[in-house]
């Protein structure tokens, strides 16, 4: 499971077997896929007896049929290029921004406590608030989306960044300085690995985020994307298509997670929260 | 006493210097997007009038609320029944890994099908939906990370399921609940705002949209400032009833650090 390092990891559990644990895995497996397909079944179901208007929600299998005639289509793979592009370059604008602040910021105690207030109070600031400035700005053009994604995204990265650096343990801090470690230094060899897991935990949040507010902007503002032609297909009355595009959003959500976590258990392999999980 | 100048000054210092940089680097503005901070401040007040509070704001905090309050109910409830019973998590496990990955404002369209997006039953529908998912996953997270000890123990006392349920499972999940409800918290105001941009509606979010649409920028810096003074004071709100509610958990945690 996805026990970040940064929240209290659940107590380990007492183990059983090796054998009746793998048993168990591949029987979760089953009891799995058998649970995405009652809910599948369900809701052609529902929809097949008319008990949820068909209108509203078509068949499943109409679903998937609008879905696969949307592969075959250029728009479609047009509209999922801009949105993934407009996702990556927003979260890593804001982790590459997250993370030089978040060292700078939390290895100076003066500047923590100096910016300590500013931080609270600008990050539970809605970043749709800044939707009708952006449409001022730059209207539908990407920028609009890159703006949104970045603002929501920083302060998630920034403040994990900041719990990192805190989390360095004085004496080995003490012991670089002691053996005249320059800051750039101290800076890889010691701040750096502490606040590794930390980062992972923040890519992990910022993903989702900055996911969340790239559909938004296209959805609201109508910057080119998924997310427009959503609202394009349900303001049409394509309602297949409308859950067809949902389906496919809903996707790039679980891709999001399942790479952020690979990345995490990549970066994160020396770790204690990782080796843990597979001893 | 210089003790607490020194702290105030680290409390006030950024902001008073920020808000002195807005207020002079604003101050000869002419372009129309920034206009003075002198006149948005004048502005505040003939347009934030009680009238608008009562017609925009209110209904958007109540559908805020009403749909966040559903949104925790049942998050704890079904998230308490999937995180005890292992049979139950796993079958649900895939569905809600799609379900929480979906950004909640893809809610919108789908739901505009179903109830319109007029009235306010879409937008609460919408708020409360995309709240569920973090409350919901944090809860089973919680549940399942009680630690053994003392599920066994309320067992060999003979504590009657439900007391079980209301004096060990809950207490013991509560600050991953709250975790989950935190950030529920932040995607509500989000889908708060983003529910009143589809249809003609009333609203903080239509308030300020509307303010853009009619270029009447100052109003709509004022709508922007108060949308984000709200999103702190709801911030600040939680917190409180959290410390109020965790006192024994975070007190736990220090004496664990300090040992």
């Amino acid at each position: 499971m996805s026990s970040s390092p940064a929240t209290l990891a659940p107590p380990a559990r007492s183990r059983a077997t090796t054998r009746s644990r793998r048993s168990g895995r591949s029987r979760d497996l089953w009891l799995g896929v058998a649970g995405v397909f009652i809910v599948l079944a369900g809701a052609e179901t529902l929809s097949r007896t008319g008990i949820v208007n068909p209108d509203f929600l078509p068949p499943v299998t109409a679903m998937y049929a609008a879905l696969f005639e949307m592969l075959g289509e250029g728009w479609f793979w047009e509209a999922l290029w801009l949105t993934v592009r407009g996702w990556a370059l927003g979260l890593a604008a804001a982790m590459a921004l997250g993370i030089v602040v978040g060292f700078v910021i939390g290895s100076i105690p003066f500047l923590r406590r100096f910016t300590n207030s500013t931080i609270e109070f600008l990050r539970p600031i809605p970043s749709v608030a800044l939707i009708p400035l952006v449409i001022l700005l730059f209207g539908t053009q990407p920028q609009s989306a890159f703006v949104l994604v970045v603002y929501a995204a920083f302060w998630q990265v920034l403040v994990q960044v900041l719990y990192g650096v805190a989390d360095v343990d004085p004496v080995a801090r003490d012991t670089a300085k002691s053996y005249q470690f320059g800051p750039l230094r101290v800076a890889r060899s010691v701040i750096y690995p502490t606040a590794l897991p930390y980062i992972m935990t923040a890519f992990r949040l910022g993903a989702a985020v900055a996911l969340i507010l790239e559909i938004t902007a296209e959805l609201v503002i109508g910057v080119d994307g998924l997310g427009r032609e959503l609202g394009i297909a349900q303001s049409s009355g394509a309602v297949p298509e409308t859950y067809a595009l949902v389906i496919v959003i809903g996707l790039i959500g679980v891709a999001v997670n399942l790479l952020a976590r690979f990345v995490e258990r990549k970066a994160l392999w020396w770790h204690p929260s990782v080796r843990s999980e597979h001893s | 006493m210089i003790r607490f100048l020194k702290a105030t000054g680290y409390v006030l210092g950024l902001p008073v210097i920020l808000l002195t940089a807005w207020w002079f680097g604003s101050a000869n503005s002419t372009s129309p997007f920034w206009p003075p901070l002198s006149t948005i401040i004048e502005t505040f007040p003939s347009t934030w009038t009680w009238d608008r509070i009562v017609g925009d704001v209110f209904p958007s905090l109540a559908r805020l609320g009403i749909g966040f309050g559903l949104a925790v109910v049942v998050g704890i409830v079904l998230g308490t029944a999937i995180g005890l019973s292992p049979t139950l998590r796993a079958l649900s496990e895939p569905v809600l890994e799609f379900f929480r990955a979906v950004p909640p404002p893809v809610l919108v369209p789908i739901i505009a099908l179903f109830a319109g997006y007029t009235g306010w039953l879409g937008k609460i529908v919408t708020i409360a939906l995309g709240c569920l998912w973090p409350i919901l996953l944090n809860t089973v997270e919680g549940v399942r990370g009680l630690e053994p000890v003392l599920g066994d123990t309320a067992k060999s006392y003979h504590l009657s399921p439900w007391r079980r349920l209301v004096f060990v499972v809950l207490p013991g999940a509560s600050p991953r609940i709250f975790t989950g409800a935190r950030q529920s918290l932040s995607i509500g105001v989000i889908l708060m705002v983003i529910s009143e941009l589809f249809g003609a509606n009333r609203g903080l979010g239509a308030a300020i949209v509307q303010f853009q649409r009619s270029f009447a920028i100052p109003q709509m810096w004022t709508g922007v400032i108060v949308l984000g003074l709200i999103g702190v004071l709801l911030a600040t709100l939680f917190k409180v009833v959290e410390n109020r509610m965790l006192a024994w958990y975070v007190g736990q945690r220090q004496i664990e650090r300090g040992a």
